[in-house]
C-alpha cells in the first residue's frame, strides 16, 4: 500500500511538472497571439510586462525575455515614444537575460537582431552625433546575428531596412537593399522555426521589397 | 490503512478546491508626484500573475496563489517598489503606490555652471571631437576651436586661452587628470604658437570658463580637461601629406580588443610655404619641428584601463625683425626647443562601489633662446653699458623646466548618481634657467588634498560641494579653496545653475626668480547660468562676477631691478551667450557665441586699475558647417569679431613710479575663415583606405588685424603688432589604412 501511495505521489508530481511546462507553453502561445492584434504603445508595453513576468517566474526560459524585448522594440519604433534611450536600455537588459539562458545559436542569433533594433533606435535619436557609436553597435549586432545563424531571415530583413534608411552616398539606398530583402524572403520561405521560436517579419520584408521595386 | 488513504485523498481534494475558490483581487493605482502612471508593471513575484497599469494609472488582477508573496511594481524611469501581500484574502487588496523617479545620467540635472563639454557621448556636450577639427579657422588646434566659445578672447599675439578677464597663464590644461606643464609650443615674441596635442588624441574635452571642481587647482580663471581615448576602434596605419607636414603612424589593436599600442612621427617644415607666402619677419632659420609619440593602452580584468602616452619633440627656428629703437638695426631671435612629455594613468573599479584613478607624469622642456641686435649686415652689435635698453636686447637663455607629478583620486558611489570623491596630488617643479651665464634654480614641492561630494537630491536638484587644501613649498604658503555649485531643472530640457568658488594660483616662475617672499594670487567666482538643451538645439547664457585679489605687482627699485609683491587686485563681470542649432536649416549646423565683459585689473606694472590689453569688451563668433553627402564634402565658415582692445605704454618715472606714457584702443578685430574637407571613400563598403582631403584659409577677406602696439624706448614711436602674414593657407591629405577587428572579435567570442 505504501508503495502505491508513493507511486501515486510520484505520478502526481510528474503531472504537476508536466502541467507546469504545459502551462508555460500555453501562456506563451496565448500572449504571442496578441502580437498580431497589438497596435498601441500601451498594448505593447503591457505585453512586454507580461512576458517579463513569465520569464521571471520560469527563470530558465530565454523566450519570454526575448519577446519582452521584441514587444518593446515596437514601442521604440513609434514616433511618439519620448524616451527612446530608456526604452532601448530596457530592451538590451532583456537581451542580456535572454542570452544567458539561450540554448542554441539560433536563439542567440534572434537575440542579436533585437539588439540591432535597440541600438538602431538609440542611433536615430541623433543620427549625426550617434552614428559612430550606436550605429556601429547596431551593425556589429547584425553581423553577429548572421554569424550565429546564417539562415536567420530576420537578420537580412533588418539589414535591408538599415540599407534602405542609409543615404546612397553612404553606401545605402533601395538598389542595395533590394537583393538583401530577396534573400530574406527566400530564407523566410525555407524557415521552420522550433516551438516558441520567432517567425516574424515575412510580411514586412515583402512590403519593403515592394517599395524597392 | 484504508483510513489513511482517505485522509490523503481528502487532503488533496481540499487543496484543489481551495485553489479554485480562493481567488484574491489585487487592485489600485500607481502615481508619481500625484500624476497617474500608465504602463507600469505589477507582478506577483515568481508567478505569472500580474498586470499593467492603464492610462489612468489603475490596475486590477486576480490570483489564486496562497501564502506570503511580494508584489513588485516596476516601470521605465522609476525606482522599483516592493510590497508584501498575504494570500488569499477575502477582501480585495487595494493599493495606492507612489513611485520615485530614477535619477540617471540621462534625465538628471547637470552640474554645468561655467562648463562647456566636447565629447561624442556626453549629453551636455556643446561640440563633438570632430567639431574641433572641422571648425574653420582652428586648423585642428584645440585652443583655436575653443576660442569660438563665449568667454574667450581673440588673442593672436600669444598662445593660451584668455578666459573672462584672465590672462593666458591663468588657464591650465590637464590630460587624464594630470597637469600639463608646457601645453603649447614655446612662445615666440608676438606670435601665438599651437598646442602640442592633437584633438584626435582625446575622446572628451571639458572647458571650464569658471567655477570648476575642487579636483583641480592652480588656475585662477579656467581649466581645460582633456580625456584621452581608450582603445582605438581598429588597427590602422595613418599617413599625412602636406607642403608643411609629413606624418606616418600606426595604431595596433590586439585581436581580443583588450589592448593596443601605437606610435607616430611628424615632421613640419614651413620653408616651402614661407617661400610662397611672404611673411613679415625675416626667417633666417626656417621653423622645423620633429615630433614622435608612442602609447599603449591595456584593459584590465576588472574593467580598469591603463594608459601610457609619451611624446618627444624637437624644434628650431630663427627670425629677424626691424629694431624699434633704430632705423637700421634688427633684432634676431632664435629658439631651439626639446620637449619630452610622459603621462601614465590608471582608472579602475574597486569593490563596493569604489573607483580609483591614479596618475603619474613627467615632462622636461628645454628652451635655448638667443636674441641679438644685428646691424644691416646681420652682424651682432654691442652697446655701451649706459645704453642698457639696447644691451638688454642681447641675451641668451637656456631654460630647463622639469615637472614630476603624482595623483590619486578615489570615488565612492553613494546612491543613484550621488558620489563622494577625495584625493591628493603632488607636483615637483624643478626649473634651472641660465640667463646670460647666471644660473638660477627654482624648486617647488606643491601638494594638494581635495574632497568633493555630488549630491542628487532628486533628478531635478543637485549640489556639488568641495574643498581643496594646497601648499606650495617655494613660497611656503597654504590655502583652502572651497567650491560649491547647484543645479536645478526648471523644465524637461531647461535648467538653471549657480556656482561659487575660490581659486588660488602661485606666482609665475619669472616672478619667483626675483624673490619668493610672495603669496598665492586669488580669484573668487560667482556664476549664474541658464541653459536649454534639445538634441538639435542648445542655448545657454551665463552671467558672472569675478573678484581678483593679491595679484602680483611689479615694484621697480631701480632701472634694472624690480621686485614683486601681492598688492594687485581687479574684477571681471559679464554675460556669455551661446546658441547652437542644427535644426532650423536642413543640413546646416551653426553656433553663435557672444560675450560682453567689463574687466579691470591692477597687476604687473599697471599704475592703477586698467582694462587689460588682452581684453576686448565684445566678442562674437559665428561658426557654420555644412556637409553635402552627395558630394562627400563639407564646407565650414567661421566669422569672429572683437571690439578694439586697449594698449598702453607704461614707463617708470624718476622716482621709480609707473605711469601711463601713452594709451589707446586698437581697431576692431575681424576674421572670416574657411575650410573644406572631401572624403572620397565615404560610404564605400569595407574600404581598404580612408582618405580625407582638407583645405583651409584663415582671414579670407584679408582684414588688417592689429593686436596691440610695441613702443620704442623713448616712447616716441609705436608699431602695430600684427599677424606674420595676412592670410594663412593649409592644404593636406590624410590617409588611413585600417584593419577592422570587429569580425575577429565576434568570432573569438562565439
Amino acid at each position: 500500500m505504501k508503495k502505491s501511495i508513493f507511486l501515486f505521489l510520484a505520478a502526481f508530481s510528474f503531472t504537476a511538472a508536466f502541467s507546469q511546462s504545459e502551462k508555460y507553453t500555453a501562456a506563451m502561445k496565448k500572449n504571442l497571439a496578441l502580437f498580431d492584434s497589438a497596435k498601441t504603445a500601451a498594448s505593447y508595453t503591457a505585453m512586454a510586462n507580461t512576458f517579463e513576468r513569465i520569464g521571471d517566474a520560469e527563470k530558465t526560459q530565454w523566450a519570454p525575455y526575448y519577446y519582452a524585448a521584441l514587444a518593446l522594440s515596437s514601442v521604440g519604433w513609434m514616433p511618439e515614444t519620448s524616451d527612446k534611450d530608456a526604452n532601448a536600455e530596457k530592451m538590451l537588459a532583456f537581451c542580456t537575460k535572454a542570452e544567458a539562458l539561450a540554448p542554441d545559436n539560433a536563439a542567440k542569433s534572434e537575440i542579436e537582431t533585437v539588439r540591432n533594433m535597440a541600438s538602431t533606435q538609440q542611433m536615430m535619436v541623433n543620427p549625426q552625433a550617434r552614428w559612430a557609436t550606436y550605429g556601429k553597435a547596431a551593425g556589429e549586432a547584425l553581423q553577429k546575428a548572421m554569424t550565429l545563424n546564417a539562415n536567420n531571415p530576420r537578420a537580412y530583413y533588418l539589414q535591408g531596412m538599415s540599407l534602405m534608411g542609409t543615404p546612397a552616398a553612404f553606401g545605402g539606398g533601395k538598389d542595395k537593399a533590394k537583393p538583401v530583402f530577396e534573400k530574406a524572403i527566400e530564407l523566410y520561405k525555407a524557415e521552420k522555426p522550433a516551438t516558441l521560436y520567432p517567425d516574424w517579419g515575412k510580411k514586412q520584408a515583402e512590403e519593403a521589397l515592394a517599395q524597392c521595386q | 490503512m484504508k483510513n489513511s488513504r482517505k485522509i490523503v485523498l481528502l487532503g488533496l481534494l481540499i487543496a484543489l478546491t481551495s485553489n479554485i475558490f480562493s481567488q484574491t483581487v489585487i487592485k489600485g493605482k500607481v502615481l508619481s508626484k500625484k500624476q497617474p502612471l500608465p504602463g507600469i508593471s505589477i507582478t506577483l513575484k515568481d508567478t505569472y500573475d500580474g498586470t499593467t497599469t492603464d492610462s489612468l494609472g489603475t490596475f486590477k488582477f486576480t490570483t489564486t496563489e496562497k501564502g506570503e508573496f511580494t508584489l513588485t511594481i516596476t516601470g521605465i524611469g522609476f525606482a522599483p517598489f516592493e510590497q508584501k501581500v498575504t494570500l488569499p484574502s477575502n477582501q480585495p487588496i487595494v493599493l495606492e503606490i507612489n513611485l520615485k523617479e530614477d535619477v540617471t545620467e540621462l534625465n538628471a540635472v547637470i552640474l554645468s555652471a561655467g562648463t562647456f563639454e566636447a565629447g561624442d557621448k556626453k549629453r551636455a556636450a556643446v561640440m563633438s571631437s570632430i567639431d574641433i577639427a572641422t571648425t574653420a579657422g582652428s586648423n585642428a588646434d584645440i585652443s583655436a576651436a575653443l576660442k569660438t566659445l563665449p568667454g574667450t578672447q581673440q588673442v593672436g599675439e600669444q598662445e593660451g586661452l584668455f578666459v573672462r578677464g584672465g590672462t593666458g597663464y591663468e588657464t591650465k590644461q590637464y590630460i587624464d587628470g594630470n597637469l600639463v606643464n608646457n601645453p603649447y609650443a614655446t612662445s615666440v615674441p608676438d606670435i601665438a604658437t599651437r598646442g602640442r596635442f592633437s584633438p584626435f588624441l582625446f575622446k572628451g574635452t571639458v572647458f571650464s570658463t569658471g567655477g570648476y571642481s575642487a579636483l583641480y587647482g592652480q588656475a585662477l580663471s579656467s581649466v581645460l580637461l582633456l580625456e584621452s581615448i581608450d582603445l582605438p576602434e581598429k588597427s590602422e596605419v595613418d599617413a599625412s601629406f602636406s607642403p608643411i607636414i609629413l606624418g606616418l603612424g600606426t595604431q595596433q589593436l590586439a585581436k581580443n580588443k583588450k589592448s593596443s599600442y601605437g606610435f607616430s612621427y611628424n615632421y613640419v617644415n614651413v620653408g616651402l610655404y614661407f617661400a610662397a607666402i611672404k611673411q613679415t619677419p625675416d626667417y633666417f632659420k626656417m621653423p622645423q619641428f620633429h615630433s614622435g609619440d608612442a602609447n599603449f593602452r591595456i584593459k584590465t580584468k576588472n574593467g580598469g584601463m591603463l594608459k601610457y602616452y609619451t611624446t618627444f619633440s624637437y624644434s628650431n627656428l630663427g627670425l629677424r625683425r626691424p629694431d624699434i629703437d633704430s632705423s637700421y638695426l634688427k633684432d634676431a631671435f632664435s629658439l631651439n626647443n626639446t620637449n619630452w612629455y610622459n603621462n601614465l594613468s590608471y582608472k579602475g573599479n574597486l569593490s563596493k562601489g569604489w573607483k580609483m584613478t591614479l596618475g603619474a607624469s613627467f615632462s622636461t622642456n628645454l628652451d635655448k633662446i638667443q636674441q641679438q641686435v644685428q646691424d644691416a649686415a646681420d652682424q651682432p652689435k654691442q652697446f655701451a653699458s649706459n645704453v642698457y635698453w639696447m644691451n638688454n636686447k642681447n641675451f641668451t637663455l637656456h631654460n630647463l623646466q622639469n615637472l614630476y607629478l603624482g595623483r590619486a583620486v578615489f570615488e565612492k558611489k553613494i546612491k543613484g548618481l550621488s558620489a563622494w570623491r577625495f584625493g591628493s596630488e603632488y607636483w615637483r617643479m624643478d626649473y634651472r634657467p641660465t640667463f646670460n651665464n647666471a644660473v638660477y634654480k627654482l624648486i617647488d614641492n606643491y601638494s594638494a588634498l581635495f574632497t568633493e561630494a555630488s549630491i542628487y537630491l532628486s533628478k531635478d536638484l543637485a549640489a556639488q560641494i568641495g574643498t581643496r587644501f594646497e601648499h606650495s613649498s617655494i613660497i611656503n604658503k597654504s590655502d583652502i579653496a572651497p567650491r560649491v555649485s547647484l543645479a536645478y531643472k526648471t523644465g524637461k530640457k531647461a535648467q538653471v545653475s549657480l556656482a561659487y568658488g575660490i581659486f588660488y594660483q602661485k606666482p609665475e616662475a619669472t616672478q619667483l626668480y626675483a624673490g619668493t617672499n610672495v603669496g598665492f594670487t586669488k580669484a573668487i567666482h560667482y556664476i549664474a547660468s541658464y541653459q536649454k538643451t534639445d538634441n538639435d538645439r542648445n542655448f545657454r547664457t551665463e552671467v558672472y562676477y569675478k573678484k581678483y585679489r593679491d595679484l602680483i605687482k611689479q615694484v621697480p627699485v631701480s632701472s634694472s631691478y624690480t621686485t614683486y609683491n601681492n598688492s594687485g587686485d581687479g574684477y571681471a563681470k559679464g554675460v556669455d551667450v551661446f546658441f547652437r542649432d542644427k535644426k532650423t536649416v536642413k543640413n546646416l549646423d551653426y553656433w553663435v557665441s557672444y560675450s560682453y565683459i567689463d574687466t579691470k585689473r591692477n597687476y604687473n606694472n599697471f599704475p592703477d586699475l586698467l582694462q587689460p590689453n588682452f581684453a576686448a569688451n565684445h566678442n562674437v563668433s559665428i561658426v557654420t558647417k555644412r556637409f553635402f553627402t552627395e558630394m562627400k564634402s563639407g564646407f565650414n565658415l567661421t566669422y569672429s569679431w572683437a571690439s578694439g582692445r586697449p594698449y598702453y605704454n607704461i614707463l617708470a618715472d624718476v622716482n621709480n613710479k609707473y605711469y601711463i606714457a601713452d594709451q589707446g584702443k586698437a581697431k576692431t578685430y575681424n576674421n572670416l575663415s574657411f575650410s573644406a574637407e572631401w572624403i572620397p571613400s565615404l560610404g564605400k563598403e569595407n574600404p581598404k583606405s580612408f582618405i580625407v582631403l582638407f583645405a583651409s584659409v584663415n582671414n579670407i577677406l584679408g582684414a588688417n588685424n592689429v593686436y596691440g602696439y610695441n613702443y620704442s624706448y623713448n616712447g616716441n614711436f609705436k608699431e602695430p603688432v600684427t599677424p606674420t602674414s595676412k592670410r594663412f593657407y593649409f592644404i593636406g591629405c590624410f590617409i588611413s589604412w585600417g584593419v577592422d577587428r570587429t569580425q575577429d572579435a565576434i568570432n573569438n567570442n562565439l
